[in-house]
């Protein structure tokens, strides 16, 4: 029985392994079925890592952290990497004349994601659409973070008119709903990636610095700050020194899952057309393309950025969220 | 007989002994002067928190005076009032004869940076993010000048941390009493010549607090520092202070030397506290033994079982509309119409003993033939 | 009385950590007659709380404890109980007070529901009548004027009041035993004294058997029939309340005592502190867990824990005490 127990793991390992070899390799041109083994191979992987990794570092890893800190690392640096990697055209609609159109996805063949109508190679636009993504969504939570931060820390601590300047400001934003002020926005201005940026910053804005206001307010309160004064601090001696690395906390953990809306928010804003113009890849965009009936016979066209997307934005959230409550509990004991 | 004391009360007359810090030679002159300080906080409803109203004392060079009071008496508003955070409403403050008050921005930090504080939550009162080498530096590097680890090594010894352990600690890593040592540490890398604790063993265990009283005592040796001792606790204020000054609702009640405190204080409401400490070797030794010269009827709490209809039922009067006349009286034995209408002034009993009451001399016209001067 | 109202044997908790286990309480055994007050002081850590905690029966389906050990309380085994049996015994059989007396009340709900509620979840009676009880409750724990409290709320009363309140909810339905963990802390030393003179008149009147816990010794002192010293998660010494005080035997014991400031003496006496911090009970010492800080310590004590040896009701969890053991059970009180 404890022998059994023990070798679980790796058994669901290297199941969950030849399945998915099967699934890739076995039944090529399989459809929906390769679809479904390759789901079967996924789950019992997932299930043996887990296994294994709490049986090597003891019960409480966070085995879908880590996955999602792999995840993340691997689509960063390969985006980032993407020009030097040896894959196919992502927007040079005259280098793939002679490529296949609407390609299916086959990991063995030379597009493992197959190719949209124009024979662009599907895994290339993805990585070009996650730069577009990923630049222009933490781009603008950087943005949010950084003014939010400052206004929030300066009205939740100074508070009177500032605050209530920045509190009549964060609450009108809040009340425009988010897609019109967006469509609004981009009609006005051009769709270039830092214009696209600093609109979606818009979003993030507001609700930074509520939290950052609200965090230095409950600050503002502890004693550390109150010594920081009588050891000769000026005002914004204590905002930069005593306050900005405790509400950074805070702001960051929300940032991660701020990202996540916004990559959300952008790809919205391409599918509307109203975001980065084709044929340059953003995951918005590349979903548009299956616009019509083209999903019907090629669902891959919308399923690889959107399961992509999916990946991504469900990494972001997961990470965000054991930010948070990581600080939250560290801030309890305190 | 018990008063047949031995312990030298040091007084604003008295110099202290030797090493007096070279700029404040003037012996005698007190190195902090407070005058009717007074502290309000108006509230969002137009009324008024009368937190402190009308205190005054002189700190002497190397004293240390204790401020006695419980939740609501206005200890805590009166300490941050001398450090102008914020600054009281009206009333004067004055280290080494430099009026604080009225004071803004650069002036009132460089001339308010020989005065620094401890406060009571050990652990809030020190920025979570730093470590110990950054938490003990915080203070020179406010004004800009560098230091070197040899100092921060130096004040975490004479503090008693061991550097080399707690160097790279963050606050929530040291137990509370580290922590406070920390606190203490950081506020005398700058020098100070007044200390202001508020409550600073009141959020720890006995045996640790017993740590940080006798490292305040040696410290204060040590850096030849002025202290202001705020707590709660009447026995931990009797050990470390010089004077004890007692406070309620926002007023002095008697500012008596601590080694009469037990003996000799004489308001009812010192009495009230004196009576409260619990009496550590059970029922045998003698009960009351800590209520010494009290007297009978001193304060409703005594050990019978009437006491939780006597004093015991009256509210502690808010501080938004404080009683008038004496403060005290509507817990008071005492109490007349005269307490109600007028309200007691601070008298000298000589020996500097001070005392705000209209009725207590006479119930103890026997114990010394001391007239008001 | 026959048996005892409580007996604790040998009781463990350990409490899954982020470092690992934590064994908050270690093999503690005591009992209680009925009527009897127990004391238990020890310092932050010293799982105190957790034990009185234990005992009430509110870890038992807590899935980061591990208890061992057993207590019955009037016969019936508390650690076995189902939730629904946990909370038919709150009440009737055994009551708690807490330290802070603000967090134990509902805001948002009057002082009369809070007294009303506690009375109807155990008794069948009609609103009426519930109501009733609870100016009957809030009369006896000293409330003056109590048909104008019992409709405000609980920011309406200073804190004593608060911890007046909270005393009466726990005795509507006139437990067997109530336990009082760190009463009162939170409260002013004039109000303190008043709430502990209370606790003492409602345990004379309603004859319950008291666990009073504190981290204040001043607290414990003349209040208490018997007193259980804990550190470290242990019991080191437990004897009745006048010979603890007057000739403790444990070097801690003996060593909290005298690092109290006293009243009687002269100021600026050096206090005896105890250097040191409480063991890390996640990695605790192998021998005896006040070795570390204490001033008698011998080199076997490092290696071998200490029992918890009885000299007639007198216990010491110590190999080398204080006060000698000859000393007898009813000690005089002539020494200081």
């Amino acid at each position: 029985m404890p022998l059994l127990t023990r070798l679980l793991g790796p058994m669901l390992l290297c199941a969950g392994l030849v399945i998915l070899a099967v699934a890739i390799g076995g039944i090529r041109n399989g459809g929906w079925l390769q679809v479904l083994v390759v789901v079967i191979g996924a789950a019992l992987l997932f299930n043996g890592i887990g296994k294994v990794a709490r049986r090597r570092f003891g019960p409480h890893v966070d085995v879908t952290a880590w996955l999602c800190a792999v995840w993340l690392i691997v689509l960063i640096s390969a985006a980032v990497f993407a020009p030097l990697l040896p894959i196919g055209e992502h927007q040079d609609l005259a280098a793939t004349l002679s490529e296949p159109t609407m390609a299916r996805p086959d990991l063995l063949s030379a597009h493992p994601l197959g190719t949209n109508n124009f024979g662009l190679d599907l895994l290339t636009r993805v990585l070009y659409g996650a730069r577009v993504s990923l630049i222009v969504s933490i781009g603008a939570v950087l943005m949010g973070m950084v003014f939010g931060g400052l206004v929030g820390i300066v009205a939740g601590f100074r508070r009177g008119p500032v605050d209530w300047v920045a509190s009549v400001l964060t609450n009108s934003f809040l009340a425009v709903p988010p897609l019109i002020l967006l469509i609004a926005l981009a009609t006005v201005l051009e769709p270039t990636l830092q214009n696209i940026a600093f609109a979606l910053s818009l979003l993030a804005t507001p609700s930074m610095i509520r939290i950052a206001r609200a965090s230095t307010m409950a600050l503002a309160e502890r004693e550390f700050v109150m010594a920081g004064r009588a050891m000769g601090a000026s005002n914004l001696r204590v905002m930069v020194r005593e306050l900005l690395p405790n509400v950074a906390l805070p702001l960051a953990s929300y940032g991660m899952v701020m990202i996540s809306v916004l990559i959300v928010a952008e790809a919205s804003l391409s599918f509307l057309g109203l975001g980065v113009e084709a044929p340059a890849p953003s995951w918005g965009n590349m979903i548009a393309e299956g616009q019509g009936r083209v999903f019907e016979q090629n669902p891959h066209i919308v399923l690889v950025p959107g399961v992509v997307l999916f990946f991504t934005v469900f990494a972001f959230n997961a990470l965000g969220e054991r930010a948070r409550s990581r600080f939250d509990s560290r801030a309890g004991k305190l | 007989m018990a008063s047949a004391n031995t312990v030298q009360v040091r007084h604003q007359a008295d110099a202290p002994s030797g090493g007096a810090s070279g700029a404040s030679a003037k012996s005698g002159a007190p190195v902090l002067s407070v005058s009717d300080l007074v502290v309000e906080f108006p509230l969002a409803d137009g009324q008024v928190v009368h937190a402190v109203s009308g205190v005054s004392l002189d700190l002497a060079d190397g004293e240390t005076v204790g401020i006695l009071g419980e939740s609501g008496s206005g200890k805590s508003s009166a300490a941050r009032a001398l450090m102008q955070l914020p600054p009281p409403t009206a009333g004067s403050v004055k280290l080494q004869g430099k009026e604080l008050t009225g004071r803004r921005g650069a002036a009132l930090r460089t001339d308010r940076a020989r005065m620094q504080m401890i406060f009571q939550d050990p652990i809030s009162s020190l920025n979570p993010r730093r470590r110990v080498k950054d938490l003990v530096a915080q203070g020179p590097r406010t004004w800009g000048r560098k230091v070197s680890d040899d100092d921060i090594r130096e004040v975490l010894e004479a503090v008693g941390l061991r550097p080399e352990v707690v160097w790279d600690r963050r606050p929530h890593e040291l137990s509370g009493g580290q922590c406070q040592r920390v606190s203490i540490a950081r506020a005398l890398m700058l020098d100070p010549q007044v200390l202001i604790c508020d409550e600073p063993v009141s959020a720890l265990d006995v045996s640790v607090q017993a740590q940080i009283l006798n490292l305040l005592e040696d410290a204060k040796k040590r850096y030849n520092l002025s202290v202001l001792f705020i707590a709660h606790d009447v026995a931990v204020v009797k050990n470390i202070s010089d004077r004890v000054m007692v406070m309620y609702l926002g007023k002095v009640c008697e500012v008596v030397p601590s080694s009469k405190l037990v003996e000799e204080a004489r308001h009812p409401y010192t009495q009230l506290l004196l009576a409260s400490v619990p009496e550590m070797h059970s029922s045998s030794s003698g009960a009351g033994s800590g209520v010494g010269g009290s007297g009978p009827g001193a304060s409703g709490v005594s050990d019978g079982q009437g006491s939780a209809t006597s004093v015991g039922s009256v509210e502690l009067p808010s501080p938004i509309n404080p009683p008038s006349g004496c403060r005290f009286r509507t817990r008071c034995p005492l109490a007349t119409d005269l307490c109600a209408a007028e309200a007691p002034m601070l008298r000298d009993l000589g020996d500097g003993h001070l005392l705000a009451c209209h009725h207590a001399d006479s119930r103890h016209a026997g114990s010394a033939g001391r007239g008001e001067g | 009385m026959g048996r005892p109202l409580l007996v604790v044997e040998n009781l463990s908790a350990v409490i899954t950590t982020g470092r690992g286990p934590l064994t908050a309480v270690d093999g503690v055994s005591l009992s209680l007659d009925r009527g009897e007050v127990l004391g238990i002081v020890g310092e932050s850590g010293s799982g105190k709380s957790v034990l009185a905690r234990t005992i009430m029966g509110l870890h038992c389906s807590d899935p980061r404890f591990a208890l061992s050990g057993t207590v019955k309380l009037d016969g019936r085994d508390v650690l076995g109980l189902e939730p629904s049996q946990l909370r038919a015994m709150w009440g009737p059989e055994v009551g708690m007070v807490f330290q802070d007396p603000m967090t134990a009340l509902n805001p948002v709900k009057r002082v009369g529901t809070h007294l009303v509620e506690a009375v109807r979840k155990h008794q069948q009676v009609t609103r009426r009548d519930a109501v009733g009880q609870a100016l009957d409750l809030l009369d006896m724990v000293g409330i003056p004027d109590p048909r104008r409290r019992i409709n405000q709320f609980p920011h309406q009363l200073s804190g004593g009041m608060r911890q007046r309140v909270v005393i009466a909810m726990a005795l509507a339905n006139r437990p067997k035993l109530l336990i009082a963990d760190e009463p009162t802390t939170a409260l002013d030393v004039t109000v303190q004294r008043q709430i502990l003179d209370l606790l003492d008149r409602l345990r004379g009147e309603l004859g319950m058997a008291v666990i009073m816990i504190s981290h204040d010794l001043g607290v414990v002192a003349g209040r208490t029939d018997r007193v259980a010293v804990m550190y470290g998660g242990e019991i080191v010494e437990t004897a009745d309340a006048r010979s603890l005080f007057d000739a403790p035997r444990h070097p801690y014991a003996s060593a909290l005592l005298a690092a109290i400031p006293s009243l009687k003496g002269a100021p600026h006496q050096r206090l005896a502190a105890i250097d040191g911090t409480p063991p890390d009970l996640v990695m605790p010492p192998s021998g005896c867990r006040f070795a570390a800080r204490c001033d008698a310590v011998h080199d076997d004590c490092r290696v071998q824990p200490p029992q918890l040896i009885f000299d007639g009701t007198h216990g010491t969890a110590c190999h080398y005490p204080v006060n000698p053991l000859i000393s007898t059970a009813s000690n005089t009180s002539g020494d200081t």
